[in-house]
């Protein structure tokens, strides 16, 4: 009776991990190192971090089995909406934040009101919140670029923490940077230690120490060399840590909550969640207003980031952020997907892109690149759990 | 030419070790109408689809004659190209296309390779419209303007485009009021006088006492005898000795000690609307009650509207303009949605368990918790997983639920193991009332025996139990009292002591004479 129970760690959750080092990895021979510059590394999150966001956003979306055609024409009509208020009206930057924001909101609504209560398909309403965002974006800032944006403004994407650099090598090192690197990892052993301690006190099956040590060396091997990049550059991006702290929210709310195991239900079987008393609508509802929330907070980092609202921004993020979800493990049908694969998927995109960039292929190249790895991805999902079967 | 079109002998077809037909013989005289009859899940769908293709020559063993040849058919195609057609229970038709487009539908009318000739579509159309006594349809209206009797109808017409010699039918009626039913008998008999010959299978015995001209009755899977009419007794009560004679051992374990207390819900005068046709009506002033520690039956055939009744009270999930009043523990409530069922501690669990219970690709622990997730296993919205995951290996443990862990996904499962799931769901919800819809539908027989051991486990802790079942041995076995629904109204209310498949067939055949006058 007594018997020891353990199991294994489920490969699979970290396959995409190991594809992701893999491009990384790839690239890094392929670029001669200039992949793992300081500097790169720092450009590597910066410009991956709204399709980040994007995405935690939109693997709810995916999560119900549909999409949210309409992020990228958001996004744009955010940062024009704050940028508009900011420059030409004088605002301050807070209450500007604060419209921007009831902006995405509103338009979140707007969107999962027509899906939840009127039974809309998800991808019509969407398709038509993509051209009444981009349109209204347009009309807003009658077709021009709207800026500069104040400095406090542009801080918010191209800035960085409190920083206390001293020489170091042939450069310097940021000690704050390395001083949250310590913090996080003992963050992360502490939680894993509590987690075996729980395993352990109502004799759950553990697993393996070999296993666990394995992960936990993994883990803080990535996380380290990360900080260390950015300390040898200027220290921690302000965007990180927005990103970080929306990744941490929303992998809380769908790996630990009421709410987030109904938007699963929802996604695996809406027939069965109704009958196990969940109120479909008022959670098609609130995927689609977060949508809207998370696209008003992308709006305001990217603006940030280029200084300027312009009516073109943002363009052609939706299908980055649905491709993110997809690369990351989400099923299309719905049900299945994770935030950290989400992230993992942006960050695969993100590699990509930016290794091609510095190979020097072309743009155009690029696409077909991107497109070739999605489906390759998808479909290597897809054929994986089909043999299991 | 033999005097029999069909010939079918021997025939056994199993399912996963499962023998859905052992040993069964049908024999069919030309220009006959033979009636298939048996209990649900008895074979005779089964038997049906072995003969059209539906399940290939060599997935069967024993042999079809047909017209005087062995046939081996690989698909639906093969039989239909020989004449024989089967109309199956839920209609074959696309909602939207026009009349003429659906009598026609694969079997469309060319002028040219791929290109429709739509003069000779239309002229075929009214000509096999005409046949089944359909005259003034407009062709080109979508199929769905169209009742249902009309649209079986048309069915029949679809099967007659196709040069039929053997026309199956399931279950013709069972969705179709008196009326349509009557003009459907009335074509079958028009048709038998053109030589066509048909097979239907119906639990309206009356229906069948008047248009068969032989009956074959098929009991678990066997057959059990061929009444000829003019020479055999064709009234209803020898049929269904037929259809139910089976002796009963041990196969419902004994619920010992099981004080009946007072009455925890009530429903009254309950009437509900069918959720797209609003003067339909499903379910007509229909009162029942139940007490603690009661196993309630709700008996009846498909199509009586029990699913309807049960899915109705479970927070409105079927029907509209529902009327009526529940009453928990004597006092109304107000049950609106799915949650305040749950809240007022009415349990449901669905007859499709697939489609309406289970998240398939999820584990045990993760279905398990589902229904009960807001009210016990959380707090300020936030998941305990720990108190999940022992909820869990518990239910494992005293429900017998057999897998590796309680982290196998549950579309892993056998279906008995994710009935017990289901089950585990919502007992975690902790309910006063359970109604369990065909608890053991398509499970095997040691399975079920734990299922019945779970319902007497369950009232002996003094909930109240409604079981439907269309096994109607298993209504008898189970309960303590048994209401008999028979077209969406009560037909009568059955003692156990009273308690027989006769009294049950009685009481709905009394029913639909009642109706019939």
């Amino acid at each position: 009776m007594e018997k020891k129970k353990t199991e294994n760690l489920n490969l699979k959750q970290y396959g995409m991990i190991f594809a992701m080092l893999l491009i990384y990895i790839i690239f890094y021979i392929l670029t001669g190192r200039t992949n793992a510059t300081p500097m790169n590394m720092n450009n590597l999150i910066m410009q991956n971090s709204y399709v980040v966001i994007l995405a935690t956003g939109m693997l709810l979306c995916v999560l119900t089995g549909n999409v949210d055609l309409g992020v990228g024409s958001y996004v744009a009509l955010c940062g024009a909406v704050a940028g508009k208020l900011i420059v030409e009206m004088n605002l301050g930057i807070i209450p500007a934040f604060i419209v921007t924001i009831i902006v995405g909101i509103i338009f979140g609504a707007f969107n999962g009101f027509f899906i939840a209560y009127l039974h809309i398909p998800p991808f019509v309403v969407t398709l038509g919140g993509m051209l009444i965002g981009r349109g209204l974006t347009y009309t807003l800032l009658e077709s021009k670029t709207v800026g500069p944006l104040p400095d406090a403004f542009v801080k918010i994407g191209a800035g960085f923490f409190v920083s206390k650099k001293v020489a170091f090598g042939d450069g310097t090192i940021d000690l704050i940077t390395i001083f949250v690197a310590i913090v996080v990892s003992i963050l992360i052993v502490l939680a894993e230690v509590k987690n075996m301690k729980t395993r352990q006190k109502y004799q759950f099956a553990t697993i393996p120490t070999w296993q666990t040590a394995i992960k936990l060396v993994a883990t803080l091997g990535i996380i380290w060399f990360l900080f260390y990049k950015i300390a040898r550059y200027n220290g921690i991006p302000i965007i990180l840590i927005i990103m970080t702290v929306i990744v941490g929210i929303y992998h809380f709310i769908t790996s630990k909550t009421v709410a987030g195991r109904q938007v699963y239900a929802l996604g695996g079987n809406e027939k069965a969640a109704r009958l196990s008393g969940i109120n479909t609508k008022k959670v098609y509802f609130w995927v689609y207003t977060n949508m809207g929330f998370l696209a008003a907070i992308a709006g305001i980092v990217l603006s940030a980031r280029n200084a300027s609202a312009t009516p073109k921004a943002g363009d052609g993020f939706e299908l980055d952020a649905i491709a993110a979800c997809y690369i990351g493990g989400a099923a299309a049908s719905g049900g299945v997907g994770t935030i950290m694969g989400a992230v993992i998927g942006a960050f695969v995109m993100g590699i990509l892109n930016n290794g091609m960039f510095l190979v020097g292929l072309s743009t155009d190249f690029q696409k077909v690149v991107k497109g070739l790895v999605l489906l390759g991805a998808v479909t290597l999902d897809i054929l994986s759990s089909k043999k299991k079967n | 030419m033999s005097d029999y079109i069909l010939e079918m002998n021997h025939i056994v077809k199993e399912f996963s070790g499962v023998r859905a037909l052992n040993d069964v013989n049908l024999k069919v005289k030309r220009g006959e109408i033979h009636a298939l009859c048996g209990e649900n899940g008895a074979g005779k769908s089964t038997l049906m689809n072995v003969l059209s293709g539906v399940y290939p020559h060599g997935t069967y063993s024993g042999d079809i004659v047909y017209d005087g040849e062995i046939v081996q058919n690989r698909n639906i195609k093969d039989s239909e190209k020989k004449g024989i057609v089967i109309i199956h229970q839920e209609l074959a038709l696309s909602p939207y296309l026009s009349i003429a487009e659906n009598v026609f539908m694969g079997n469309e009318q060319l002028q040219a390779k791929g290109i429709i000739d739509w003069t000779k579509t239309k002229n075929r159309a009214q000509e096999m419209l005409e046949k089944v006594g359909l005259y003034n349809e407009n062709l080109d209206d979508p199929i769905n303007s169209l009742g249902v009797g009309k649209q079986q109808l048309i069915e029949i017409a679809k099967a007659l485009a196709k040069k039929v010699n053997l026309l199956i039918l399931d279950e013709p009626t069972a969705a179709l009021n008196d009326e349509e039913s009557a003009q459907l008998l009335e074509i079958m008999l028009k048709l038998k006088k053109q030589g066509i010959t048909s097979i239907i299978i119906s639990h309206k015995l009356n229906e069948i006492s008047y248009v068969a001209d032989a009956i074959t009755v098929i009991r678990d899977g066997q057959t059990i005898e061929t009444l000829t009419k003019g020479k055999d007794d064709f009234s209803e009560d020898r049929i269904i000795k037929g259809m139910v004679g089976r002796e009963l051992t041990n196969r419902y374990p004994e619920r010992t000690d099981c004080k009946i207390g007072d009455t925890v819900m009530e429903v009254k005068n309950w009437n509900v609307y069918h959720p797209e046709d609003p003067k339909r009506q499903v379910l007509k002033d229909v009162n029942i009650k139940v007490r603690a520690g009661e196993v309630v039956g709700l008996a009846g055939l498909m199509g009586a509207g029990r699913t309807e009744f049960a899915m109705s009270i479970f927070g409105q999930e079927y029907g509209q303009n529902i009327s009526g009043e529940i009453l928990m523990h004597g006092k109304p409530v107000k049950i609106k949605s799915v949650k305040d069922a749950i809240d007022n501690k009415i349990a449901y669990t669905s007859e499709d368990r697939k489609n309406y219970g289970l998240v398939l690709f999820n584990d045990i622990k993760w279905n398990m918790s589902l229904a009960a997730l807001r009210k016990f296993f959380s707090k300020n919205g936030i998941v305990n997983a720990n108190d999940e995951i022992l909820a869990a290996e518990k239910y494992k443990k005293r429900i017998n639920i057999k897998s590796n862990s309680i982290n196998q996904e549950v579309g892993s499962l056998s279906g008995g193991n994710q009935q017990k799931v289901i089950l585990a769901k919502w007992m975690l919800t902790e309910p006063d009332v359970l109604i369990l819809d065909e608890p053991t539908r398509g499970i095997d027989v040691g399975a079920k025996y734990e299922i019945y051991c779970a319902i007497n486990d369950l009232a002996k802790s003094g909930k109240a139990i409604i079981v439907i079942s269309s096994e109607m041995p298993e209504i008898i076995g189970t309960c303590d009292r048994t209401y008999v629904l028979n077209e969406g109204e009560i037909a009568g209310e059955l003692p156990k002591e009273d308690l027989s498949q006769e009294k049950i067939m009685k009481c709905i055949m009394q029913h639909n004479n009642r109706k019939g006058e």
